[in-house]
């Protein structure tokens, strides 16, 4: 008897999200975001060479509420990708793959990079004073 | 390219309803994963209720007390029933693991148990997947001891300390739980070999007796078969043995490394 073309098992529709997988796909996000806020960087320093008009045109942008949203959410995504990527260093020399210590650095990178971030945003505006 | 939903022929549909026969005294709802290659329709979820006071406590066991007592054409492999032979590995609750040691009282906090085949593989019938993939990577890393020296007149031996690198990796069963729980492996299983077959090649590195190792490795020497491993972990989690797949692969690029320095 002629059968149908088999179907396709669901994956991420049913997959449970978990500690495992959330940071890694994190990790991914992260880093292709940090690959577009290097953009935003290359323009604000595109435009300190170009002149002192096309410079307060970017700081304008970059000082509103949005560039500062979009500057807050780039500081994570460096802090995050940072630890996330010396714990895969550690990984690397086979050093945290037990699930107890994968789970225990896996939380402490969430919740470093976000100390950090925190951190750095509180140094930044002491320094602008 | 990864493809994030599923294909037309295989989006899931809601289906019927088993209710449990009146007087049940715990009635536990099971949604579980139908498809029937012979009817030409998309698979579809079908809800059994089972009374747990008259079932013994493993998903595996309300499984086949649907299939004998509710609905002769639910279709799932098992064999030995206690968690040797990985027939029964399927999708339980969100994660992969086998029915056989998964008992119905530890799912879903109390609530309705969903079961699933195991993750992004052709179904051939309700839980039963296509595995012949997945046995043929298997194949692929020759999975049997090879020697070049000359045959000995004994056994090859192996010491203690030798035997106990084989430790956390001998006992893999194949189950195909951890491939399968790979998100890597979903978007590359043509190519990646995933985490199961990559154990049971460790297995065969780490190996004292075996003198291929050279030959092993260049085998695995590549951005697929090898290297889509991006130590997601899932596979660890999932391990119904417990077993850490990504501690093998982590070993096996290690030795990729070290042998070039």
């Amino acid at each position: 008897m002629a059968s149908a073309e088999r179907p396709l098992s669901p994956h991420l529709q049913i997959y449970k999200p978990q500690i495992s997988s959330v940071l890694s796909i994190l990790h991914r996000i992260t880093g292709a975001a940090l690959g577009i806020g290097l953009l935003l960087l290359a323009w604000w320093l595109i435009a300190a060479a170009a002149g002192p008009d096309a410079f307060a045109t970017v700081q304008g942008f970059i000082g509103s509420w949005l560039g500062r949203l979009i500057l807050l959410g780039f500081t994570w995504a460096l802090f995050y990708h940072l630890l996330n990527g010396i714990r895969h260093l550690g990984w690397d020399l086979l050093w945290g793959l037990d699930l107890p210590t994968m789970t225990k650095t896996g939380w402490a990178v969430v919740i470093g990079s976000g100390v950090l971030t925190i951190l750095a945003w509180i140094v930044a505006y002491a320094m602008k004073g | 390219m990864a493809e994030f939903t599923l294909p037309k022929n295989s989006k899931v549909k809601a289906g019927k309803t088993w209710a449990a026969k009146p007087g049940a005294k715990q009635p536990r709802r099971f949604h579980i994963y139908r498809w029937n290659p012979d009817d030409g329709q998309n698979p579809q979820v079908d809800i059994y209720e089972v009374d747990m006071a008259e079932c013994a406590p493993m998903v595996l066991d309300a499984l086949i007390k649907i299939k004998n007592e509710i609905d002769p054409t639910l279709t799932f492999r098992r064999s030995c029933r206690e968690g040797v032979c990985g027939s029964c590995a399927m999708n339980i609750d969100g994660t992969n693991t086998l029915a056989c040691t998964m008992a119905v009282e530890d799912c879903a906090k109390g609530g309705d148990v969903k079961i699933y085949p195991l993750p992004h593989m052709p179904v051939v019938k309700d839980l039963v997947p296509d595995l012949t993939q997945f046995y043929a990577q298997y194949a692929s890393i020759q999975p049997w001891m090879q020697t070049q020296s000359a045959t000995p007149s004994r056994e090859r031996l192996q010491s203690k300390e030798d035997r106990q690198k084989l430790d956390g990796y001998y006992e893999c069963i194949l189950c195909a739980c951890c491939s399968t729980s790979c998100p890597s492996y979903w978007w590359n299983g043509d190519r990646y070999l995933g985490p199961a077959v990559l154990l049971q090649a460790w297995r065969w590195i780490a190996d004292s007796r075996d003198e291929m190792t050279g030959e092993r490795l260049d085998n695995l020497e590549d951005p697929f078969r090898l290297y889509r491993c991006h130590t997601i972990m899932n596979c660890a989690k999932t391990c119904p043995k417990g077993l850490n797949p990504a501690r093998a692969i982590a070993e096996i690029k290690k030795l990729m490394v070290e042998r070039r320095l």
